[in-house]
């Protein structure tokens, strides 16, 4: 036994799923963390709020909404139409974006507490230093932070790899398109098959394990990143 | 409040007229905070800033480089404009090195990590890699995390760095404050190498005397955010009306010379704008001709009408009194002599005063019980 074909298409697709979701959530997330560790604006609220909601929502609640304005009537459908992109519910574009609200509290959350946590004066030596805004980010911030990073990445990361309500509702079960590892083995449970959904699914197990592990190992080393594991898995 | 320096103006001083609040928005805990103060400091040597906590030393060091928003004011150091109505420059682009009080290494380098930190952005043409090693002696550190370091290590270190980017103005914000004392006595010949050696305006955060006494070339004392008084150092604590603060503490400089050291009794002349006085010889004293600073606490000094040599004082000096101050302190009046060139201040009783019908210009003598040698 083992994977069938039909399984490792669902595995590459998870993987590039993940891979694309996780960067474009450091490149967003990084900046919005930032934001939320240093500012006193009183917008910080509303927004730590905002994206922390994904923790706490139903997903098939943020996967209706994100469906019904990534339709062809929602205003982001409308937009995405007007680009001559189409519309992007059923398709991988659709799972990214889908994913990229889903895991943002994953990678925004670790991120902002280390962020918080390095204060202003390694920042305020570099300025004495001579080193610029982005100098400073990349010379300091970044090495010092490094696993808060870290547990950014692996947390968006496997935490795209686990969805599955939004999926189902924003991606539908298209081979090779929008049909992920989770929902394959929800497809062997409703096919009875139960043989091949142990394989699938004791992966994921080992697969958790495993990122779990590197989180951490990484916390225990300098303690950085400081982010309490609570969010919910599927 | 100016300095003698005036008239060479913007050329080489550090003009500034700043007004700046601290808000309670930001530290809750501090009460709201406004530095007011207007001042011309001298562009060479060390320019010690004196006062209590919260007196605002350190807010005006980090208004000084950047660090800290000045809502209003201007700020021009030796003819260069770093803040005015129009401009302010970031502080990245402020030609200064900043020694800050404690945790002042990044963590996550070596201390030679951080020295190269330095170098990299250095403006050209400063001093060498290994001689700053050499002149902070850090050279066995420098394969060490800042963890690993002690305090007075790190802080050496932290100094190094500072000189390696090339500054023309140096700020140093209590850098030996979170030090005991046996490590800042290892720091101090540091500094005052630093001081002889390199040519470069140092403004120097502190609330030591030692420090200011040791170090100083010129005073600048804060009191709750504004100027309590600004001059040099030798001038400024041969006053009668100084703060508070310095009650028992108050005491006047003299600099000098060695003129020679007495191996039997271990004592050493030192000649003075005034006359010689006498002082303990010990073993860090330089050879003949080495320029010594001294300081005679107020409290030190006793008067006395006649030259009466049936005394254990050793150092008896005629002297004029200059003036006579009642001071807030009850029971004891402080005094300013004049002995030669050179100023003393004098406590005593007002008693005394009273009995000897001591008054300004009259002609006595004063008794000298001890010098402490400052470097």
């Amino acid at each position: 036994m083992g994977f069938t074909e039909a399984d490792w298409l669902a595995i590459g697709l998870t993987l590039r799923l993940a891979t694309t979701t996780t960067v474009i959530l450091l490149l967003l997330g990084t900046p919005l963390a930032w934001w939320l560790a240093t500012t006193s604006s009183r917008w910080r609220g509303p927004i730590a709020a905002v994206v922390a909601l994904p923790l706490v929502l139903p997903p098939t609640v943020l996967g209706f909404y994100l469906l019904v304005s990534l339709g062809p009537n929602g205003p982001i459908g409308q937009f995405t139409a007007a680009l001559g992109l189409g519309t992007l519910p059923f398709t991988f574009w659709g799972l990214v974006v889908a994913s990229v609200f889903y895991s943002l509290p994953f990678v925004v959350q670790p991120l902002q507490s280390s962020f918080a946590s390095l204060g202003e004066r390694p920042l305020e030596m570099a300025a004495t230093l001579r080193a610029g805004v982005w100098d400073s980010f990349v010379s300091v911030v970044l090495p010092l932070t490094r696993n808060g990073f870290i547990t950014a990445a692996v947390l968006g990361f496997a935490h795209t790899v686990g969805e599955f309500g939004v999926v189902l509702m924003i991606g539908g079960n298209i081979p090779g398109e929008t049909r992920v590892v989770s929902v394959q083995i929800y497809d062997y449970v409703e096919a009875l098959n139960y043989q091949q959904a142990h394989w699938l699914a004791g992966s994921l197990v080992l697969f958790s394990f495993l990122v779990l592990l590197i989180v951490y190992g990484a916390q225990g080393n300098r303690g950085s990143a400081g982010f309490a594991l609570g969010g919910r898995q599927q | 409040m100016t300095l003698p320096l005036e008239k060479q103006a913007a050329a080489s001083a550090i003009l500034a007229r700043i007004k700046t609040h601290i808000g309670q928005s930001e530290a809750a805990q501090k009460p709201a905070f406004t530095l007011d103060v207007d001042l011309e400091l001298p562009g060479q040597g060390i320019t010690a800033i004196f006062g209590a906590s919260g007196s605002g030393k350190t807010t005006l060091l980090r208004c000084l480089a950047g660090l800290q928003a000045i809502e209003e004011g201007v700020l021009i150091v030796n003819g260069e404009t770093w803040h005015d109505t129009t401009v302010s420059l970031p502080t990245h682009q402020r030609p200064i090195g900043y020694v800050f009080q404690e945790a002042s290494l990044f963590e996550h380098l070596t201390a030679e990590g951080n020295l190269r930190y330095a170098e990299k952005r250095a403006a050209p043409g400063g001093m060498q890699f290994q001689a700053i090693v050499e002149l902070m002696g850090i050279d066995s550190l420098l394969r060490q995390y800042p963890s690993e370091l002690s305090g007075g290590e790190r802080q050496r270190v932290a100094i190094a760095r500072a000189l390696l980017i090339n500054p023309r103005l140096l700020l140093m914000d209590e850098p030996l404050a979170a030090l005991d004392r046996q490590r800042r006595l290892e720091i101090l010949p540091y500094l005052e190498r630093l001081h002889r050696e390199i040519q470069l305006p140092i403004l120097y955060v502190t609330h030591s005397m030692e420090e200011v006494t040791r170090l100083a070339d010129s005073l600048l004392i804060l009191e709750q955010g504004r100027v309590a008084a600004c001059g040099e150092l030798v001038d400024l604590l041969s006053r009668t009306d100084l703060p508070l603060e310095f009650g028992e503490e108050a005491g006047a400089i003299l600099e000098g010379q060695i003129v020679n050291r007495d191996e039997r009794w271990h004592l050493a002349t030192v000649a003075f704008a005034g006359g010689e006085i006498l002082v303990r010889d010990t073993d860090g004293l330089g050879a003949p001709g080495a320029d010594v600073r001294l300081r005679v606490l107020a409290r030190d000094v006793s008067l006395s009408l006649e030259n009466t040599s049936k005394s254990s004082i050793l150092n008896r000096l005629p002297a004029r009194i200059v003036l006579i101050d009642e001071g807030d302190t009850a029971g004891m009046s402080m005094l300013q002599l004049r002995v030669g060139e050179s100023r003393l201040l004098a406590r005593v009783s007002r008693r005394s005063v009273h009995e000897l019908n001591l008054r300004e210009g009259l002609a006595l003598y004063a008794q000298i019980k001890s010098v402490a040698i400052l470097r």
